[in-house]
């Protein structure tokens, strides 16, 4: 028995590609394979940052009691020093490479289920294909039917099946780059596993994580789940149309955005009415441009 | 509970290093804001070991607490959670310590 949120050894990760119907399966080891070292995109690091953190690291206990027999000298003590979400992490860069060679500006979608992702999404391709090329990479736990919808308006789609897993890992991302093939420059969207915990630890290559979070919701969703907004680098708010039939206070639920994560960005839109939506198109935009930028 | 996994991870990277010996001891650092229960890797532990050279080691966990920088006054800011704020007002923090996740060390024999 294994897994990330306690699979079976008969599960199987599956991505399939609706278009040519191919499916692929995901070995259980490689399905598994291991995760991300849990670093946050930050300013770089002075040398008095570093030296305060020195001393302070040095001034924690040491790493064990000593109170073990030091008789038995068959014994021996490896330095591993190795991050455990290392592989994940490696893999994840690889994904990042090869999507900066290619110019693809890939953004992670993250949120609760039923937050409006797929909605979001449907609409940004219809009203964003006459300007990029766009393909979809759907995490779910089971079905194909997101990425039946997003084929629907236009645009290439592959899925990936999670079995019981709770997010995707950069593996999983890697397999669904070579089924879906993505266009050089093109846009491509991944819309992770609804779930606000595991897809915060697992860095798949994206450029940037987008938490998005609906007024039906918590407003204190970003403080109950500090991980995944700290790890966004911006939030939709969706639903807004919603808005006068709600006890929701926008203003605390930015603040509370801005208490975890003070350089979080934040845009109110109606995937459904269309209401903001031309500022997340901006926005988009301005990532593809420093996409073109970085090369 | 992704902890699963993680143990899992922690006992794949001590069986690729054991080089076909036993594994006697792990020694892990957890940060405390790492978003990963200790306790829960524990539990886990034992299950993820079975019938590797890691199986009956014995497992000890170093927490490490969280700690920032302030980055407008340059006071260290201890943190209980990812995110908190200076005395001096400010929530703007480079967070230095607390979500480490590594293998530190392993005993074999």
């Amino acid at each position: 028995m294994c897994a990330t949120c306690g699979c079976s050894d008969n599960n199987h990760v599956t991505v399939t590609n609706p278009e040519t119907g191919e499916r692929m399966m995901l070995s259980h080891d490689e399905a598994h394979a291991l995760g991300v070292a849990h670093e946050h995109a930050t300013a770089p690091k002075t040398k008095w940052l570093e030296v305060l953190k020195q001393g302070f690291l040095h001034s924690l206990p040491p790493s064990h009691s000593h109170d073990h027999n030091h008789n038995h000298s068959h014994r021996t003590t490896i330095a591993l020093e190795q991050e455990i979400l290392g592989k994940n992490q490696l893999i994840a860069e690889r994904n990042r490479g090869w999507l900066l060679g290619r110019g693809i500006l890939a953004l992670n979608l993250v949120s609760s289920p039923g937050s409006g992702k797929t909605t979001l999404l449907e609409r940004t391709v219809r009203e964003l294909k006459n300007e990029f090329e766009i393909g979809v990479i759907e995490g779910d736990q089971e079905t194909i039917n997101d990425a039946e919808r997003i084929r629907a308006t236009g645009c290439k789609a592959v899925q990936i099946n999670t079995g019981t897993g709770c997010h995707l890992e950069a593996d999983m991302l890697g397999r669904g780059l070579l089924s879906l093939n993505p266009a050089p420059n093109s846009l491509l969207f991944i819309e992770n596993v609804g779930n606000l915990v595991c897809p915060a630890l697992f860095d798949l290559g994206e450029r940037a994580k987008v938490a998005i979070l609906s007024v039906t919701e918590g407003e204190d969703k970003p403080l109950k789940y500090p991980h995944m907004f700290r790890a966004s680098q911006l939030m939709l708010l969706n639903k807004i149309d919603l808005l006068p039939y709600l006890h929701f206070d926008v203003a605390r639920c930015l603040a509370y955005a801005k208490e975890v994560n003070p350089q979080i960005e934040v845009l109110q839109v109606s995937a459904t009415t269309g209401a903001g939506m031309s500022d997340w198109y901006d926005w988009i935009r301005r990532q593809q441009q420093r996409s073109g930028a970085a090369l | 509970m992704h902890e699963l996994g993680i143990t899992r991870s922690v006992v794949a990277i001590c069986a690729e290093h054991a080089n076909g010996t036993r594994v006697k001891r792990v020694t892990l650092e957890i940060g405390k804001l790492s978003a990963i229960l200790p306790d829960a890797v524990r539990f886990c532990f034992d299950i993820c070991a079975k019938g590797t050279v890691v199986e009956g080691a014995q497992l000890e966990i170093i927490e490490i607490p969280g700690m920032a920088i302030c980055r407008q006054c340059q006071r260290p800011v201890p943190l209980v959670q990812p995110f908190g704020r200076c005395d001096c007002g400010s929530n703007d923090l480079e967070q230095i310590a607390g979500h480490e996740l590594k293998v530190k060390e392993m005993e074999t024999i």
